[in-house]
């Protein structure tokens, strides 16, 4: 019953979020101000964790590939195609989820602890849509570029690992990553991405607009945005993934 | 002017307004005054709406907030100003950017203009040269004084203010409550106050009601209070010994 309640909440906060802004400038300004702390600001752990990822996919697929009739250069293949599919757009979306989605429910909680939302409440500003729509409309334009980035740098750091550690030749490798591309495949992750901005931003803000009580409360909505995100994400990856790839 | 006409309010199956009647006159201070728990806050946040009543009607001069949808709500709200008991200043905007806010969003003022009545403002509450600082960087003091700036800064026809002077020096408080009643008598407004300082009852309170278990219990002005009779109300209002003390030798 409370996790109906829940969800009902959830679509009536977005209902009020999607309702007309009462001065489209300001929220333009939100949007490129959330652009920057959601987005441009994450750049430097995308890159990080895609470089890392791009390179242990590489070298496990080659330490696990012993049967030397299967051509090296499906190794790079291989690492173009698990980037492209899942880990740049689901894992740095479960990473997003942590580092943003935390991020935004202790900001709107503090807010709501703070009597800051009644204050835009009271001015007359609808602060579901204040709060939360530039939020997610950042994500949504900036997320596809995070997952371009993340695509490009992990299969970067593939090749650096496969040159580093001698695992396979450098032709080989970018033999691979050009052996049967799918453009569709970047599509698919592209789509994915969206929707994940989409939970990212409005799970977590939806337990930090509806906190009370004291910081400990704002800890706890943090934490339950987090999760809660994650858990979404996994879901709709599969039935993103069923719908788009089936 | 504000009518509260028979409002109800429960949480759960706790009833914490219990058909409450008021009327707030423009152009003076009215103080909710009453202990801790009595119902105050809920009260307040009712007649603006922040809560929904059970029961009973809100009164605007002619208009029912308690009729009103969303959007006629949003409009209202625009008339009122509200000072919070912790100021609820936006943490990321500077002072001047903090004032600026309401304007920003509702008018077309151009950005001198905007600039000029944010001076006026922050002047109007006796604040120099704070425009450039963040609400972390003011005292306690500045930050209510920031508030009530922000408050104003659309000539509001409703003031509310939640607990002003708490956290504050008596020297302090004092002037807070003579700049909201100053402000008050100066725009003509409609202010309610809700406190439990008898200090600001005895400073600024033309109109007040004393609200008790959920209930209005008491009305009457600053002075009416000193010779009232009603039981709760004096235990209230002289609990302190010093309190007891000065009314043995009146």
């Amino acid at each position: 019953m409370k996790f109906l309640e829940s969800v009902g909440q959830y679509f009536l906060l977005m209902g009020r979020m999607l309702s007309r802004p009462e001065k489209t400038k300001i929220y333009y300004r939100q949007v490129f101000i959330e652009i920057e702390k959601l987005g441009i600001n994450s750049i430097g752990i995308v890159i990080i964790i895609s470089i890392f990822m791009g390179a242990v996919i590489t070298l496990q697929t080659r330490y696990n590939l012993e049967n030397p009739l299967i051509p090296l250069y499906l190794i790079g293949l291989t690492a173009r195609d698990t980037m492209l599919l899942e880990f740049s757009s689901t894992i740095v979306g479960l990473i997003l989820a942590g580092k943003v989605g935390s991020n935004i429910a202790s900001e709107i909680g503090h807010m709501r602890i703070t009597e800051q939302i009644d204050a835009l409440e009271i001015m007359g500003v609808n602060s579901a849509s204040y709060l939360v729509l530039p939020k997610m409309l950042a994500a949504i334009i900036f997320n596809p570029i995070l997952t371009l980035i993340s695509m490009f740098v992990g299969i970067l750091g593939g090749w650096a690992a496969s040159i580093v550690t001698g695992a396979l030749s450098s032709s080989d490798y970018i033999y691979g990553i050009q052996y049967w591309f799918i453009p569709f495949y970047i599509t698919y992750s592209l789509v994915k991405t969206v929707v994940f901005a989409i939970i990212i931003t409005t799970v977590p803000a939806f337990f930090g607009y509806y906190v009370k009580g004291g910081a400990l409360e704002v800890g706890r909505s943090s934490t339950k945005g987090v999760v809660t995100s994650s858990v979404l994400i996994l879901l709709f990856n599969v039935i993103l993934t069923q719908l788009l790839l089936a | 002017m504000i009518i509260v006409d028979n409002i109800s309010k429960s949480f759960n199956s706790t009833q914490v307004l219990k058909d409450i009647s008021i009327r707030f006159e423009e152009g003076k201070t009215n103080l909710i005054i009453g202990r801790s728990g009595s119902g105050k806050t809920v009260l307040v946040k009712c007649i603006i709406g922040l809560h929904e009543v059970d029961q009973g009607s809100i009164f605007y001069h002619d208009r029912n907030l308690v009729t009103m949808d969303l959007k006629e709500r949003q409009s209202l709200r625009r008339e009122m100003g509200k000072l919070f008991q912790g100021s609820a200043l936006f943490d990321s905007l500077t002072v001047e950017e903090n004032i600026k806010f309401p304007l920003d969003m509702f008018t077309t003022m151009t950005e001198k203009e905007k600039v000029n009545r944010v001076n006026f403002c922050l002047e109007r509450v006796s604040l120099n040269d704070v425009n450039h600082l963040f609400p972390a960087e003011l005292s306690g003091g500045m930050q209510k004084r920031v508030a009530i700036a922000r408050a104003i800064v659309q000539n509001p026809k409703y003031l509310f203010c939640d607990e002003p002077n708490s956290g504050l020096d008596p020297i302090t408080a004092i002037v807070i409550d003579n700049l909201i009643s100053d402000i008050t008598h100066e725009y003509n407004m409609t202010t309610v106050i809700n406190t439990h300082d008898m200090n600001s009852v005895m400073e600024i309170g033309e109109k007040v009601v004393f609200i008790h278990d959920g209930k209005k219990a008491w009305e009457g002005t600053r002075d009416d209070i000193l010779n009232t009779s009603h039981e709760a109300l004096n235990d209230f209002v002289f609990a302190s010994n010093l309190a007891k003390k000065i009314k043995e030798k009146m």
